[in-house]
Protein backbone atom coordinates (compact mmCIF):
# COMPACT_ATOMS: atom_id res chain seq x y z
CA UNK A 1 0.00 0.00 0.00
CA UNK A 2 2.80 2.55 0.96
CA UNK A 3 4.75 1.27 -2.10
CA UNK A 4 1.48 2.44 -4.17
CA UNK A 5 1.22 5.19 -2.55
CA UNK A 6 4.92 6.68 -3.50
CA UNK A 7 4.61 5.48 -6.94
CA UNK A 8 1.34 7.23 -7.38
CA UNK A 9 2.43 10.75 -5.24
CA UNK A 10 5.69 10.39 -7.82
CA UNK A 11 3.80 9.86 -10.74
CA UNK A 12 1.25 12.99 -9.61
CA UNK A 13 4.68 15.68 -8.85
CA UNK A 14 6.59 14.80 -11.85
CA UNK A 15 3.73 14.15 -14.53
CA UNK A 16 2.68 17.84 -12.90
CA UNK A 17 6.26 19.29 -13.43
CA UNK A 18 6.40 17.84 -17.06
CA UNK A 19 3.52 19.47 -18.02
CA UNK A 20 4.71 22.93 -16.54
CA UNK A 21 7.63 22.92 -18.43
CA UNK A 22 5.98 21.83 -21.78
CA UNK A 23 4.15 24.85 -20.74
CA UNK A 24 6.70 26.61 -20.45
CA UNK A 25 8.72 26.11 -23.48
CA UNK A 26 5.16 26.88 -25.11
CA UNK A 27 5.59 30.43 -23.64
CA UNK A 28 2.93 30.15 -20.86
CA UNK A 29 3.84 31.50 -17.17
CA UNK A 30 3.28 29.27 -13.87
CA UNK A 31 1.20 30.99 -11.46
CA UNK A 32 2.83 31.00 -7.64
CA UNK A 33 0.22 29.18 -6.26
CA UNK A 34 0.66 26.21 -8.42
CA UNK A 35 4.22 25.87 -7.07
CA UNK A 36 3.22 26.14 -3.12
CA UNK A 37 0.67 23.32 -4.59
CA UNK A 38 3.57 21.26 -5.72
CA UNK A 39 6.02 21.57 -2.81
CA UNK A 40 3.13 21.02 -0.31
CA UNK A 41 2.29 17.61 -2.63
CA UNK A 42 5.97 16.85 -2.37
CA UNK A 43 6.19 17.31 1.86
CA UNK A 44 2.95 15.97 2.59
CA UNK A 45 3.60 12.46 0.26
CA UNK A 46 6.42 11.14 1.48
CA UNK A 47 4.63 11.94 5.27
CA UNK A 48 1.99 9.90 4.42
CA UNK A 49 3.73 7.06 2.69
CA UNK A 50 7.07 7.17 4.60
CA UNK A 51 10.33 7.03 2.45
CA UNK A 52 13.34 7.31 3.75
CA UNK A 53 17.26 7.35 3.11
CA UNK A 54 19.96 5.95 3.53
CA UNK A 55 22.08 8.78 6.01
CA UNK A 56 26.24 8.69 6.40
CA UNK A 57 27.86 10.93 8.39
CA UNK A 58 29.83 13.53 7.36
CA UNK A 59 33.39 15.05 9.06
CA UNK A 60 31.49 18.12 10.14
CA UNK A 61 29.12 15.81 12.03
CA UNK A 62 31.14 13.27 12.86
CA UNK A 63 33.80 15.96 14.54
CA UNK A 64 31.01 16.08 17.52
CA UNK A 65 30.12 12.37 17.64
CA UNK A 66 33.32 11.46 18.03
CA UNK A 67 34.37 13.62 20.39
CA UNK A 68 31.46 12.81 22.54
CA UNK A 69 32.34 8.82 21.89
CA UNK A 70 35.85 9.11 22.85
CA UNK A 71 35.27 11.42 26.09
CA UNK A 72 35.64 8.72 29.24
CA UNK A 73 32.87 7.91 31.15
CA UNK A 74 31.99 11.00 33.74
CA UNK A 75 33.30 13.48 31.58
CA UNK A 76 31.05 16.51 32.35
CA UNK A 77 29.14 18.20 29.36
CA UNK A 78 26.87 20.82 29.45
CA UNK A 79 23.57 21.25 26.13
CA UNK A 80 22.35 24.13 25.97
CA UNK A 81 18.98 24.70 24.32
CA UNK A 82 18.96 27.90 23.19
CA UNK A 83 15.57 28.13 20.77
CA UNK A 84 12.12 28.06 20.34
CA UNK A 85 9.36 26.21 18.76
CA UNK A 86 10.03 27.26 15.52
CA UNK A 87 13.27 25.75 15.21
CA UNK A 88 12.23 23.03 16.91
CA UNK A 89 11.21 20.33 14.06
CA UNK A 90 15.28 20.66 12.84
CA UNK A 91 16.78 21.29 16.25
CA UNK A 92 14.81 18.80 18.74
CA UNK A 93 15.73 15.84 16.94
CA UNK A 94 19.71 16.88 17.35
CA UNK A 95 18.96 17.52 21.00
CA UNK A 96 16.85 14.20 21.85
CA UNK A 97 19.82 12.14 19.86
CA UNK A 98 22.46 14.45 21.49
CA UNK A 99 21.34 13.80 25.05
CA UNK A 100 21.14 10.14 24.53
CA UNK A 101 24.53 9.87 23.38
CA UNK A 102 25.58 11.35 25.92
CA UNK A 103 23.65 9.70 28.83
CA UNK A 104 24.42 6.24 26.78
CA UNK A 105 28.20 6.93 27.15
CA UNK A 106 27.91 7.83 30.91
CA UNK A 107 28.38 11.21 31.02
CA UNK A 108 27.51 13.97 33.46
CA UNK A 109 25.24 16.27 31.90
CA UNK A 110 23.97 19.95 32.81
CA UNK A 111 20.95 21.17 30.76
CA UNK A 112 20.58 24.31 30.19
CA UNK A 113 18.87 27.11 28.25
CA UNK A 114 19.70 30.96 27.33
CA UNK A 115 16.04 31.17 25.52
CA UNK A 116 12.59 31.31 28.02
CA UNK A 117 11.19 28.81 25.26
CA UNK A 118 14.01 26.57 25.20
CA UNK A 119 13.24 25.06 28.95
CA UNK A 120 9.86 23.61 27.62
CA UNK A 121 11.33 22.14 24.67
CA UNK A 122 14.26 21.42 27.05
CA UNK A 123 11.65 19.66 29.39
CA UNK A 124 10.40 17.92 26.31
CA UNK A 125 13.52 16.03 25.83
CA UNK A 126 13.50 15.27 29.57
CA UNK A 127 10.24 13.59 29.30
CA UNK A 128 10.39 12.00 26.27
CA UNK A 129 13.97 10.72 26.21
CA UNK A 130 15.87 10.80 29.71
CA UNK A 131 13.24 9.65 31.79
CA UNK A 132 12.08 6.48 29.95
CA UNK A 133 15.66 5.72 28.35
CA UNK A 134 17.62 6.13 31.44
CA UNK A 135 15.17 5.47 34.50
CA UNK A 136 18.17 4.31 36.60
CA UNK A 137 20.28 7.70 36.32
CA UNK A 138 19.48 10.21 39.17
CA UNK A 139 18.37 14.28 38.98
CA UNK A 140 21.49 16.25 40.10
CA UNK A 141 24.14 12.95 40.17
CA UNK A 142 23.99 12.06 36.92
CA UNK A 143 22.14 14.75 35.10
CA UNK A 144 20.70 18.50 35.99
CA UNK A 145 18.86 20.90 34.87
CA UNK A 146 19.11 24.39 35.80
CA UNK A 147 16.51 26.14 33.40
CA UNK A 148 16.48 29.25 31.81
CA UNK A 149 18.19 32.53 32.82
CA UNK A 150 17.84 35.78 31.25
CA UNK A 151 20.30 37.57 30.47
CA UNK A 152 21.44 36.87 26.79
CA UNK A 153 25.31 37.33 26.65
CA UNK A 154 25.59 38.81 30.04
CA UNK A 155 24.85 35.15 31.39
CA UNK A 156 27.69 34.02 29.35
CA UNK A 157 29.75 36.48 30.48
CA UNK A 158 29.29 35.57 34.02
CA UNK A 159 28.95 31.54 34.08
CA UNK A 160 32.49 31.75 31.81
CA UNK A 161 33.75 32.66 35.04
CA UNK A 162 31.49 31.69 37.77
CA UNK A 163 28.55 29.18 36.96
CA UNK A 164 26.89 29.11 40.55
CA UNK A 165 26.74 32.87 40.43
CA UNK A 166 24.20 33.32 37.81
CA UNK A 167 22.46 30.18 38.46
CA UNK A 168 22.68 29.44 42.28
CA UNK A 169 19.84 26.63 42.21
CA UNK A 170 18.65 24.41 39.82
CA UNK A 171 15.28 24.03 37.54
CA UNK A 172 13.55 23.12 40.86
CA UNK A 173 14.88 25.33 43.42
CA UNK A 174 17.47 22.95 44.74
CA UNK A 175 20.81 24.61 45.22
CA UNK A 176 23.88 23.52 43.30
CA UNK A 177 26.19 23.54 46.15
CA UNK A 178 24.37 20.77 47.35
CA UNK A 179 23.86 18.54 44.28
CA UNK A 180 26.81 16.01 43.57
CA UNK A 181 27.16 16.79 39.64
CA UNK A 182 28.49 19.82 40.44
CA UNK A 183 30.75 19.05 42.82
CA UNK A 184 34.01 19.83 40.34
CA UNK A 185 32.01 22.57 38.56
CA UNK A 186 32.99 26.08 38.81
CA UNK A 187 32.83 27.85 35.60
CA UNK A 188 32.33 26.91 32.16
CA UNK A 189 35.80 26.38 31.80
CA UNK A 190 35.46 22.98 34.37
CA UNK A 191 33.63 21.20 31.20
CA UNK A 192 34.63 18.69 28.91
CA UNK A 193 32.51 20.04 26.09
CA UNK A 194 29.66 22.06 25.43
CA UNK A 195 26.98 21.52 23.22
CA UNK A 196 25.28 24.63 21.88
CA UNK A 197 21.75 24.16 20.23
CA UNK A 198 19.92 26.90 18.72
CA UNK A 199 19.75 29.34 15.88
CA UNK A 200 19.11 32.59 17.01
CA UNK A 201 20.88 35.27 19.28
CA UNK A 202 21.91 34.35 21.71
CA UNK A 203 23.03 31.05 20.75
CA UNK A 204 26.08 28.80 19.15
CA UNK A 205 28.14 31.92 17.91
CA UNK A 206 27.77 33.63 21.07
CA UNK A 207 28.90 30.21 22.87
CA UNK A 208 31.77 30.26 20.63
CA UNK A 209 32.76 34.15 21.36
CA UNK A 210 31.88 34.21 24.75
CA UNK A 211 32.59 31.15 26.35
CA UNK A 212 34.50 28.85 23.71
CA UNK A 213 37.35 30.85 23.07
CA UNK A 214 38.15 32.92 25.98
CA UNK A 215 37.95 29.50 28.50
CA UNK A 216 39.25 27.60 25.65
CA UNK A 217 36.22 24.83 25.57
CA UNK A 218 35.34 22.04 23.00
CA UNK A 219 32.27 23.55 21.95
CA UNK A 220 30.20 21.47 19.29
CA UNK A 221 26.92 23.29 17.88
CA UNK A 222 23.47 22.00 16.29
CA UNK A 223 22.22 25.06 14.34
CA UNK A 224 18.76 25.65 12.48
CA UNK A 225 19.77 25.09 8.90
CA UNK A 226 19.25 29.35 7.99
CA UNK A 227 22.17 29.53 10.26
CA UNK A 228 24.56 27.02 9.16
CA UNK A 229 27.00 28.69 6.57
CA UNK A 230 27.52 31.31 9.03
CA UNK A 231 29.19 28.52 11.20
CA UNK A 232 31.07 27.29 9.12
CA UNK A 233 34.27 29.33 9.37
CA UNK A 234 34.29 27.98 12.75
CA UNK A 235 34.86 24.35 11.90
CA UNK A 236 37.55 22.74 13.28
CA UNK A 237 38.84 25.36 14.66
CA UNK A 238 36.63 26.88 17.29
CA UNK A 239 33.90 24.44 16.68
CA UNK A 240 35.11 20.87 17.10
CA UNK A 241 31.39 19.23 14.95
CA UNK A 242 28.47 20.94 13.59
CA UNK A 243 24.86 19.28 13.30
CA UNK A 244 23.93 22.04 10.02
CA UNK A 245 20.01 21.52 10.12
CA UNK A 246 17.97 18.24 9.94
CA UNK A 247 20.21 16.76 7.32
CA UNK A 248 22.61 16.95 10.43
CA UNK A 249 20.71 15.53 12.40
CA UNK A 250 19.91 12.77 10.58
CA UNK A 251 23.07 12.24 9.84
CA UNK A 252 23.86 12.15 13.63
CA UNK A 253 21.03 9.68 14.26
CA UNK A 254 22.28 7.15 11.17
CA UNK A 255 25.60 7.09 12.89
CA UNK A 256 24.36 6.62 16.72
CA UNK A 257 22.30 3.69 15.18
CA UNK A 258 24.84 2.44 13.47
CA UNK A 259 27.39 2.53 16.56
CA UNK A 260 25.01 2.18 19.39
CA UNK A 261 22.43 -0.96 19.23
CA UNK A 262 20.11 0.67 21.51
CA UNK A 263 19.49 4.30 19.57
CA UNK A 264 17.90 1.46 16.92
CA UNK A 265 14.68 1.01 18.59
CA UNK A 266 14.11 4.27 18.77
CA UNK A 267 12.25 7.04 17.11
CA UNK A 268 14.42 8.49 14.71
CA UNK A 269 12.80 11.71 13.44
CA UNK A 270 15.80 13.61 11.24
CA UNK A 271 15.89 10.54 9.34
CA UNK A 272 12.49 10.46 8.88
CA UNK A 273 12.33 14.15 7.97
CA UNK A 274 14.93 13.10 4.93
CA UNK A 275 11.94 11.96 2.63
CA UNK A 276 10.12 15.04 2.15
CA UNK A 277 13.22 17.22 2.70
CA UNK A 278 14.72 15.40 -0.55
CA UNK A 279 11.35 15.11 -2.57
CA UNK A 280 11.05 19.04 -1.86
CA UNK A 281 14.40 19.80 -3.08
CA UNK A 282 13.77 17.97 -6.20
CA UNK A 283 11.03 19.90 -7.01
CA UNK A 284 12.67 22.94 -6.04
CA UNK A 285 15.38 22.18 -8.65
CA UNK A 286 12.97 21.63 -11.00
CA UNK A 287 11.02 24.45 -10.68
CA UNK A 288 14.48 26.59 -11.27
CA UNK A 289 15.22 24.68 -14.26
CA UNK A 290 11.26 25.67 -15.37
CA UNK A 291 11.83 29.15 -14.69
CA UNK A 292 15.18 29.44 -16.73
CA UNK A 293 13.47 28.18 -19.52
CA UNK A 294 10.84 30.67 -19.35
CA UNK A 295 13.18 32.86 -18.51
CA UNK A 296 15.36 31.87 -21.96
CA UNK A 297 12.51 31.52 -23.90
CA UNK A 298 11.10 34.69 -23.47
CA UNK A 299 14.60 36.73 -24.10
CA UNK A 300 14.95 35.43 -27.41
CA UNK A 301 11.22 36.09 -28.08
CA UNK A 302 11.87 39.55 -27.46
CA UNK A 303 15.46 39.52 -29.34
CA UNK A 304 13.61 38.31 -32.19
CA UNK B 1 -19.58 42.28 5.00
CA UNK B 2 -20.38 40.84 2.48
CA UNK B 3 -22.92 37.67 3.07
CA UNK B 4 -20.29 35.20 1.44
CA UNK B 5 -17.94 36.23 4.06
CA UNK B 6 -20.52 35.59 6.52
CA UNK B 7 -20.87 32.21 5.30
CA UNK B 8 -16.98 31.11 5.03
CA UNK B 9 -16.66 32.53 8.42
CA UNK B 10 -19.74 30.57 9.71
CA UNK B 11 -18.34 27.34 7.88
CA UNK B 12 -14.77 27.57 9.48
CA UNK B 13 -16.61 28.21 13.12
CA UNK B 14 -18.59 24.96 12.60
CA UNK B 15 -15.96 23.23 11.18
CA UNK B 16 -13.46 23.83 13.78
CA UNK B 17 -16.38 23.35 16.19
CA UNK B 18 -16.61 19.57 15.41
CA UNK B 19 -12.91 19.10 15.15
CA UNK B 20 -13.26 20.29 19.13
CA UNK B 21 -15.82 18.34 19.65
CA UNK B 22 -14.50 14.81 17.79
CA UNK B 23 -11.43 15.66 19.71
CA UNK B 24 -12.87 15.95 23.27
CA UNK B 25 -15.05 12.46 22.79
CA UNK B 26 -12.13 10.93 21.48
CA UNK B 27 -9.97 12.41 24.44
CA UNK B 28 -12.67 11.91 27.06
CA UNK B 29 -10.72 9.41 28.95
CA UNK B 30 -8.33 11.79 30.09
CA UNK B 31 -8.22 14.64 32.91
CA UNK B 32 -7.80 17.64 30.51
CA UNK B 33 -9.19 15.76 27.41
CA UNK B 34 -11.54 18.99 26.61
CA UNK B 35 -9.17 21.40 27.17
CA UNK B 36 -6.22 19.64 24.85
CA UNK B 37 -8.73 18.76 22.14
CA UNK B 38 -9.18 22.53 22.43
CA UNK B 39 -5.39 23.48 22.49
CA UNK B 40 -4.49 20.91 19.20
CA UNK B 41 -8.03 22.31 17.25
CA UNK B 42 -7.09 25.91 18.04
CA UNK B 43 -3.27 24.59 16.87
CA UNK B 44 -4.37 23.58 13.49
CA UNK B 45 -6.83 26.31 12.87
CA UNK B 46 -3.87 28.97 13.67
CA UNK B 47 -1.80 26.78 11.12
CA UNK B 48 -4.10 26.64 8.29
CA UNK B 49 -5.00 30.52 9.32
CA UNK B 50 -1.00 31.35 8.53
CA UNK B 51 -0.37 29.37 5.61
CA UNK B 52 -3.71 31.01 4.14
CA UNK B 53 -1.91 33.63 3.17
CA UNK B 54 -0.15 32.21 0.36
CA UNK B 55 -3.72 32.10 -1.91
CA UNK B 56 -3.96 35.24 -0.81
CA UNK B 57 -4.43 38.32 2.46
CA UNK B 58 -8.07 37.53 4.19
CA UNK B 59 -9.37 38.14 7.77
CA UNK B 60 -8.28 34.58 8.66
CA UNK B 61 -4.77 35.51 8.32
CA UNK B 62 -5.17 39.06 9.73
CA UNK B 63 -6.90 36.95 13.06
CA UNK B 64 -3.57 34.52 13.54
CA UNK B 65 -0.79 37.41 12.65
CA UNK B 66 -2.49 39.88 15.38
CA UNK B 67 -3.06 36.82 17.74
CA UNK B 68 0.68 35.51 17.20
CA UNK B 69 2.08 39.44 17.65
CA UNK B 70 0.12 39.77 21.12
CA UNK B 71 0.88 36.67 22.61
CA UNK B 72 4.27 37.01 22.03
CA UNK B 73 4.45 40.57 23.25
CA UNK B 74 2.67 39.49 26.62
CA UNK B 75 4.42 36.07 26.76
CA UNK B 76 7.67 38.14 26.37
CA UNK B 77 6.28 40.81 29.03
CA UNK B 78 5.86 38.06 31.57
CA UNK B 79 9.03 36.22 30.94
CA UNK B 80 11.15 39.24 31.49
CA UNK B 81 9.16 40.36 34.43
CA UNK B 82 9.25 36.58 36.45
CA UNK B 83 12.70 35.87 35.17
CA UNK B 84 14.80 39.50 35.00
CA UNK B 85 12.99 40.88 38.00
CA UNK B 86 11.52 38.01 40.40
CA UNK B 87 14.39 36.00 39.23
CA UNK B 88 17.63 37.84 39.36
CA UNK B 89 16.79 40.80 40.97
CA UNK B 90 14.43 40.62 44.18
CA UNK B 91 15.93 37.82 45.78
CA UNK B 92 18.83 39.63 45.94
CA UNK B 93 17.16 43.22 47.11
CA UNK B 94 14.59 42.25 49.65
CA UNK B 95 13.89 38.65 51.60
CA UNK B 96 10.29 39.65 52.51
CA UNK B 97 10.16 40.13 48.68
CA UNK B 98 11.74 36.82 47.34
CA UNK B 99 9.48 35.03 50.42
CA UNK B 100 6.52 36.78 48.79
CA UNK B 101 7.11 35.28 45.36
CA UNK B 102 8.10 32.55 46.72
CA UNK B 103 12.56 32.69 45.84
CA UNK B 104 14.95 31.78 47.24
CA UNK B 105 17.11 35.08 49.10
CA UNK B 106 20.63 35.49 47.96
CA UNK B 107 21.66 37.58 51.50
CA UNK B 108 24.66 40.21 50.46
CA UNK B 109 23.59 42.49 52.74
CA UNK B 110 23.10 46.22 51.75
CA UNK B 111 25.03 46.52 48.30
CA UNK B 112 24.35 49.35 45.82
CA UNK B 113 25.50 47.86 42.63
CA UNK B 114 22.10 46.55 42.68
CA UNK B 115 20.25 49.43 43.06
CA UNK B 116 21.43 51.23 39.79
CA UNK B 117 19.92 48.59 37.72
CA UNK B 118 16.40 49.44 39.39
CA UNK B 119 17.22 53.07 38.74
CA UNK B 120 18.08 52.42 35.51
CA UNK B 121 15.65 50.34 34.48
CA UNK B 122 12.70 53.18 35.93
CA UNK B 123 14.50 55.91 33.81
CA UNK B 124 14.15 53.87 31.29
CA UNK B 125 10.34 53.50 31.34
CA UNK B 126 10.18 57.59 31.59
CA UNK B 127 9.97 57.28 28.10
CA UNK B 128 6.48 56.54 28.08
CA UNK B 129 5.85 60.00 29.71
CA UNK B 130 6.57 63.09 27.25
CA UNK B 131 7.91 65.61 30.10
CA UNK B 132 10.33 63.44 31.70
CA UNK B 133 10.95 61.04 28.37
CA UNK B 134 14.72 62.67 28.15
CA UNK B 135 15.63 60.23 31.03
CA UNK B 136 15.57 57.45 29.34
CA UNK B 137 18.83 58.43 27.00
CA UNK B 138 20.89 57.67 29.61
CA UNK B 139 20.18 53.98 30.31
CA UNK B 140 19.82 53.30 26.58
CA UNK B 141 23.31 55.01 26.01
CA UNK B 142 24.81 52.57 28.62
CA UNK B 143 22.57 49.61 27.10
CA UNK B 144 25.21 50.40 23.88
CA UNK B 145 27.57 51.24 25.03
CA UNK B 146 28.34 48.38 27.63
CA UNK B 147 26.93 46.05 24.23
CA UNK B 148 29.81 47.72 22.15
CA UNK B 149 32.62 47.41 24.88
CA UNK B 150 31.44 43.51 25.34
CA UNK B 151 31.14 42.33 21.72
CA UNK B 152 33.99 44.36 20.44
CA UNK B 153 36.46 42.40 22.20
CA UNK B 154 34.99 39.36 21.70
CA UNK B 155 34.38 39.81 18.01
CA UNK B 156 37.44 41.08 17.83
CA UNK B 157 38.96 38.45 18.93
CA UNK B 158 37.21 35.41 17.53
CA UNK B 159 35.62 36.75 14.50
CA UNK B 160 38.98 38.58 13.11
CA UNK B 161 42.17 37.43 14.73
CA UNK B 162 41.08 33.59 15.29
CA UNK B 163 39.87 33.55 11.99
CA UNK B 164 42.77 35.38 10.12
CA UNK B 165 45.12 32.81 11.85
CA UNK B 166 42.56 30.21 10.49
CA UNK B 167 42.90 30.86 7.03
CA UNK B 168 46.63 30.05 7.12
CA UNK B 169 46.37 26.39 6.13
CA UNK B 170 49.07 23.95 5.71
CA UNK B 171 48.96 23.11 1.92
CA UNK B 172 49.99 20.03 1.95
CA UNK B 173 48.35 18.73 4.40
CA UNK B 174 48.59 18.34 8.22
CA UNK B 175 48.13 15.96 10.67
CA UNK B 176 47.25 13.14 10.47
CA UNK B 177 47.84 13.18 6.97
CA UNK B 178 50.95 15.61 7.26
CA UNK B 179 53.00 15.51 3.88
CA UNK B 180 55.68 12.92 3.62
CA UNK B 181 56.83 12.82 0.11
CA UNK B 182 54.74 12.37 -3.49
CA UNK B 183 55.94 8.39 -3.34
CA UNK B 184 54.32 8.16 0.19
CA UNK B 185 50.64 10.33 -1.21
CA UNK B 186 50.47 7.86 -4.41
CA UNK B 187 50.84 4.79 -2.22
CA UNK B 188 48.50 5.89 0.51
CA UNK B 189 45.60 7.75 -2.09
CA UNK B 190 42.84 7.93 -0.61
CA UNK B 191 39.44 9.28 -1.95
CA UNK B 192 37.38 9.49 0.89
CA UNK B 193 36.28 12.58 2.65
CA UNK B 194 38.47 12.21 5.23
CA UNK B 195 41.96 11.28 3.17
CA UNK B 196 44.67 13.46 2.79
CA UNK B 197 43.48 14.15 -1.17
CA UNK B 198 40.34 16.18 0.43
CA UNK B 199 42.29 18.02 3.25
CA UNK B 200 44.89 18.93 0.66
CA UNK B 201 41.62 20.32 -2.08
CA UNK B 202 40.11 21.84 0.60
CA UNK B 203 42.79 23.85 1.84
CA UNK B 204 43.75 25.14 -1.11
CA UNK B 205 40.01 26.12 -1.94
CA UNK B 206 40.53 28.08 1.29
CA UNK B 207 43.72 29.37 0.55
CA UNK B 208 42.64 30.78 -3.27
CA UNK B 209 39.24 31.37 -2.26
CA UNK B 210 40.07 33.94 0.81
CA UNK B 211 42.63 35.75 -1.47
CA UNK B 212 40.69 36.11 -4.68
CA UNK B 213 37.12 37.05 -2.28
CA UNK B 214 39.44 40.13 -0.72
CA UNK B 215 40.59 40.83 -4.21
CA UNK B 216 37.00 41.50 -5.67
CA UNK B 217 36.55 43.92 -2.62
CA UNK B 218 39.70 45.40 -3.22
CA UNK B 219 38.82 48.64 -5.57
CA UNK B 220 41.97 50.59 -5.69
CA UNK B 221 43.43 49.26 -8.89
CA UNK B 222 41.82 47.99 -11.68
CA UNK B 223 40.62 44.89 -12.37
CA UNK B 224 41.91 43.76 -15.56
CA UNK B 225 44.48 41.19 -16.69
CA UNK B 226 45.57 38.65 -14.04
CA UNK B 227 43.89 40.81 -11.09
CA UNK B 228 40.96 41.04 -13.10
CA UNK B 229 40.71 37.20 -13.69
CA UNK B 230 41.03 36.67 -9.81
CA UNK B 231 38.52 38.86 -9.15
CA UNK B 232 36.18 37.03 -11.18
CA UNK B 233 36.95 33.63 -9.46
CA UNK B 234 36.40 36.01 -6.14
CA UNK B 235 32.56 36.72 -7.20
CA UNK B 236 32.31 32.84 -8.28
CA UNK B 237 33.36 32.16 -4.84
CA UNK B 238 30.41 34.62 -3.19
CA UNK B 239 27.66 33.15 -5.77
CA UNK B 240 28.61 29.34 -4.57
CA UNK B 241 28.24 30.88 -0.72
CA UNK B 242 25.42 32.31 -1.90
CA UNK B 243 23.71 29.44 -3.25
CA UNK B 244 25.11 27.29 -0.31
CA UNK B 245 23.28 29.96 2.02
CA UNK B 246 19.87 29.89 -0.30
CA UNK B 247 20.30 25.47 -0.05
CA UNK B 248 20.18 25.62 4.05
CA UNK B 249 17.41 28.35 3.94
CA UNK B 250 15.19 26.35 1.54
CA UNK B 251 15.84 23.05 4.32
CA UNK B 252 15.51 25.17 7.20
CA UNK B 253 11.79 26.51 5.82
CA UNK B 254 10.85 22.92 4.30
CA UNK B 255 11.57 21.55 8.22
CA UNK B 256 8.91 23.96 8.95
CA UNK B 257 6.63 22.75 6.57
CA UNK B 258 7.37 19.11 7.95
CA UNK B 259 6.69 19.99 11.26
CA UNK B 260 3.79 21.76 10.69
CA UNK B 261 2.05 19.02 7.86
CA UNK B 262 3.05 16.46 10.46
CA UNK B 263 1.29 18.10 13.36
CA UNK B 264 -1.60 18.31 11.56
CA UNK B 265 -2.06 14.64 9.76
CA UNK B 266 -0.73 12.87 13.25
CA UNK B 267 -1.94 15.29 16.34
CA UNK B 268 -5.32 16.56 14.00
CA UNK B 269 -6.32 14.63 11.48
CA UNK B 270 -4.90 11.48 12.89
CA UNK B 271 -4.05 9.87 9.75
CA UNK B 272 -0.78 8.55 10.69
CA UNK B 273 0.59 7.58 14.16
Amino acid sequence: MAHLGVIISMLVIFGGLAWLLFRSIKGREVERRVIFVFIFVAVAAPILFPITFEEHASPVVKGLFDHIDTLPPGSRVLISFDYDPAMAPEVQPMANAISFHCLDRGHKVVFMSLWATGQTLLFNTLEDVIRPEFPDLIDGVDFISTGYKAGNEGVLNVIVSDFKKMFPTDVNGVPLDSVPIFDEINSCADFDLIVALGGGRPGPKEWVLFVGDPADVPIGVGVAAVVAPQLYPYYPRQIIGMLGGVKGAAEYESELAHRHERFKNMAQPGLKMMGPQTLAHIVIICFIVIGNVAFFRSRRRKGN
Amino acid sequence: MRRTTYIVVAGVVLLFGLSWVLHAVSMSGEADGIERAFMITMAAFLTLAIYSFLYKDNPFYKFAEHLYVGVSAAYWMCQAFWSTIVGNLFPRLSEGLSSYFQQPYQASGWNITYWIPVILGIMLLMRLTEKYGWMSRWPLAMIVGTTAGLNFVRYLRSDFVVQVSSTFMPLLGEDPHRWQGFGAFISNLDLSATGQLAAIVSNWVIFIGVICGIIYFYFSKEHSGAFGRASRLGIWILMITFGASFGYTVMGRISLLVGRITFLFKDWLQIIS
